[in-house]
């Protein structure tokens, strides 16, 4: 409250000072412009070089930079300040507990609206019109919840750095994609082999990285995660090259039905549904919310596992984890690993669903958004992690649906254009506004008496 | 007192034998030979600089020293190499726990996390190495039950009790310092190293310290190698002081032997007439406080 009052009185006092600086910048702002705006020598008819007058121009840009100025000194600056002070002022363990109480709630609803979402979305769209909104929204949207968690763990819980993640998803979905074609394997079996290889790579990079800490660690899973689509594309007679690899057999509803219109045990013909892709659509996203729950409940499971205490002690000093017998090495390891596994999965399922992988699906990109996911999340926060894939992917998504500004911006005005931009300035501000992400705050993973929430600004982002 | 004079000779529980640890044209440690009794509080001390903590990061694994042997002998009967084995097994099967000068707790995680993630070794066993523990067989939940029991036993110790929930970077300074010594208590020790665990304390906390460390000798019978500076604790309640200075061993024995040694005096006080007599004074005032405790 007191600070509130004090912000208040500031930006009273600073009224004055700002129109001042305003007034101030808006004359050295027409000073400069004077000369670089307001004359310009140009050329007339007769190749004569005449000057143009343009101090208008130049004083409306002039008007235009104090009135930015002193809007930025009345309100932005104190603002930015206010919220400084608010946030190195400690947060009462009682804001703590009203956050993660609706946290909480937050999951449930979440979860409750996540397994009716199709059925909604199919009384509102009708079946054909579903397609759009389960697939593009809410399996793509699914599988980045999914790698968030699975990174999460390596990132968040553990404290590693790894920008090499999207290579485990590659391992996953060429794993699928090329044993399914070539052995005739069904997805049911190759879902957990192409979880078991993509952890044995995370084994294998892990082995000799992992006693790289920090940046070092950082660059070399970016190498590897390049080196593995390196591979994909050189290796022609392994993985098609640049080519990639086409139609990989859809999932079946474990092998009772298919889903191909030409089958004999047709799921379509079997409940002589009206051939459409949107039940396939619907199967793939209950599939992949299932992987993704998977996910998460191990990862809540192993938290309280002595192996997830580790790694969070790990994250905040390993010298000590070290003094009471931890082995480092292996515990590491093993978050390298089953990190890696859910991304095999969740390449995997991406294999089976799209029926086509390419080198071009995994590039560092892939690595950057999921890293983007889990730190703009709270790392270690797995309702964080949900919330800002959806931020991120839906947001993405959305910007597609934003047909109407070529209205206003002319007819070649594409918005997915500028999705990368808006990202980038989506980044900053929430990093200005929540630097440890949607929820920074820890969950304690075993208590005495009552469990209480540690604010996030005494966890440690781990270093390494 | 239990122990008989001279335990470290008759009953060592680690023994330290010409150990010497260089830094490229540094010797930090020179031919070090001294011994641990067992269920004796063993003080290491010296001057700033005269390698105490090098010897403790050897002695913990923590450094591989230059030569030397280092035998660990814990109360099973086996015998460990310490010089040989990575720091990690120093503290899981030979037993030696360690606290740091600069506290190194998990300050995100609630004291009881932190007492918790200290029983690592025999939970992750429980666990089933994690993979019973995520399919919820096995006994890990009655493992976990126990181990909670275990950490509320040390939390009362330090009389922490009410904060076990709270995150161990929101203790003040001296509770930290307990923290930290249950912590390492809680890995189930045969040798407690405790480096510098007065440093920062007052005086009523220091003397809650050589009650805790008292108690941790006379209950769990662990033996007790500390470095400290503080001479009400080194004179209070050790059994066994080995002085260092440059690295170089200047004196080893009971305190009453090393105080009256003139090499420490003039090494470690230094050697300005004042100040050795200041020092004599205070010295005497510890005696006199260690013989009314007796």
């Amino acid at each position: 409250m007191n600070s509130a009052v004090k912000s208040k009185d500031g930006a009273g006092i600073d009224f004055g000072r700002a129109l001042k600086d305003g007034v101030l910048i808006g004359i050295v702002a027409f000073a400069l412009l004077g000369p670089l705006v307001g004359l310009k020598t140009d050329q007339n008819m007769a190749n004569e070089l005449i000057l143009q007058n343009r101090l208008g121009l130049a004083a409306i840009l002039s008007v235009i930079i104090g009135v930015g100025r002193f809007l930025l000194s009345a309100f932005i600056y104190p603002w930015i300040a206010a919220r400084g002070r608010r946030s190195k002022s400690a947060v009462t363990l009682a804001e703590l507990e009203a956050r993660a109480r609706v946290t909480r709630g937050l999951s449930v609803t979440g979860l409750v609206f996540l397994f009716v979402y199709p059925v909604l979305i199919i009384s509102l769209f009708g079946v054909q019109g579903s397609i759009k909104w389960v697939d593009n929204y809410g399996v793509q949207i699914l599988i980045y919840v999914m790698l968030g968690w699975g990174l999460n763990i390596v990132i968040g819980l553990a404290g590693l750095l790894d920008l090499g993640y999207v290579a485990f998803y590659a391992v996953g979905a060429y794993s699928y994609a090329l044993l399914a074609i070539n052995f005739h394997l069904s997805f049911w079996v190759l879902l957990p082999v192409a979880g078991i290889l993509a952890a044995f790579w995370g084994i294998i990079l892990g082995f000799p990285v992992l006693r790289l800490r920090g940046d070092y660690l950082a660059i070399v899973t970016l190498a590897f995660g390049e080196i593995i689509r390196l591979v994909l594309i050189n290796w022609k007679d392994f993985s098609g090259g640049s080519a990639g690899i086409s139609s990989i057999p859809k999932v079946t509803l474990f092998g009772i039905y298919s889903f191909d219109m030409g089958a004999s045990n047709s799921f379509i013909k079997a409940f002589h549904l009206s051939p459409s892709s949107a039940y396939y659509k619907v199967f793939l996203y209950y599939l992949i919310l299932l992987l993704a729950l998977l996910t998460a409940f191990i990862t809540i499971r192993l938290r309280r596992l002595p192996i997830g205490r580790a790694w969070e002690a790990l994250r905040e000093d390993e010298v000590a984890c070290r003094s009471l017998g931890i082995n480092t090495t292996n515990t590491k390891l093993t978050a390298f690993a089953i990190g890696a596994m859910f991304g095999g999965f969740a390449g995997s399922f991406f294999a089976a669903r799209q029926g086509f992988v390419s080198p071009e699906s995994f590039i560092f990109m892939e690595s950057a958004v999921i890293v983007a996911i889990v730190v703009l999340g709270g790392m270690g926060s797995m309702i964080g992690v949900a919330l800002a894939a959806v931020a991120m992917i839906g947001g993405t998504e959305l910007l597609r649906e934003l047909d109407f500004l070529k209205l206003v911006f002319g007819k070649d005005f594409n918005p997915d254009q500028y999705r990368m931009l808006l990202f980038g300035l989506a980044m900053v501000i929430i990093m200005v506004w929540k630097p440890t992400g949607f929820v920074s705050a820890r969950q304690p993973t075993a208590f005495l008496f009552k469990r209480k929430t540690v604010s996030g600004d005494l966890v440690k982002e781990g270093h390494g | 007192m239990t122990t008989s004079h001279r335990n470290w000779d008759s009953d060592p529980v680690l023994t330290v034998e010409h150990l010497t640890m260089r830094f490229g044209g540094l010797v930090a440690v020179n031919d070090l030979s001294f011994a641990v009794g067992r269920g004796d509080i063993t003080a290491l001390i010296g001057p700033n600089g005269a390698g105490k903590t090098t010897v403790f990061n050897c002695i913990t694994g923590f450094y591989k020293p230059t030569t030397g042997m280092m035998s660990m002998r814990p109360r099973d009967g086996s015998l460990h190499l310490l010089e040989r084995l990575p720091d990690f097994v120093v503290a899981r099967k030979a037993k030696v726990a360690r606290t740091f000068q600069n506290i190194r707790l998990f300050s995100g995680m609630t004291l009881l996390e932190n007492l918790l993630v200290a029983q690592h070794t025999p939970l992750m066993i429980a666990s089933g190495m994690t993979i019973l523990g995520v399919l919820g067989i096995g006994g890990y939940k009655t493992h976990e039950r126990e181990a909670i029991e275990r950490a509320r036993y040390w939390l009362d110790k330090i009389g922490l009790t009410d904060r076990a929930d709270d995150p161990a970077g929101d203790l003040p300074y001296g509770a930290q310092r307990r923290l930290e010594i249950a912590r390492a208590r809680c890995t189930g020790p045969d040798l407690l190293c405790l480096d510098e665990p007065a440093a920062g304390l007052n005086p009523r906390e220091s003397a809650e310290l050589n009650a805790l460390l008292l108690s941790i000798r006379k209950d769990d019978g662990t033996s007790i190698l500390l470095i400290e500076h503080d001479m009400s604790v080194v004179m209070g309640i050790s059994d066994h002081v080995v002085v260092l200075e440059y690295g170089t061993k200047i004196a080893d024995g009971t305190p009453t032997e090393t105080r009256n040694d003139p090499r420490v005096i003039a090494a470690y006080l230094g050697v300005d007439d004042e100040e050795v007599e200041e020092i004599e004074h205070e010295l005497d005032e510890t005696t006199g406080s260690e013989g009314g405790r007796a």
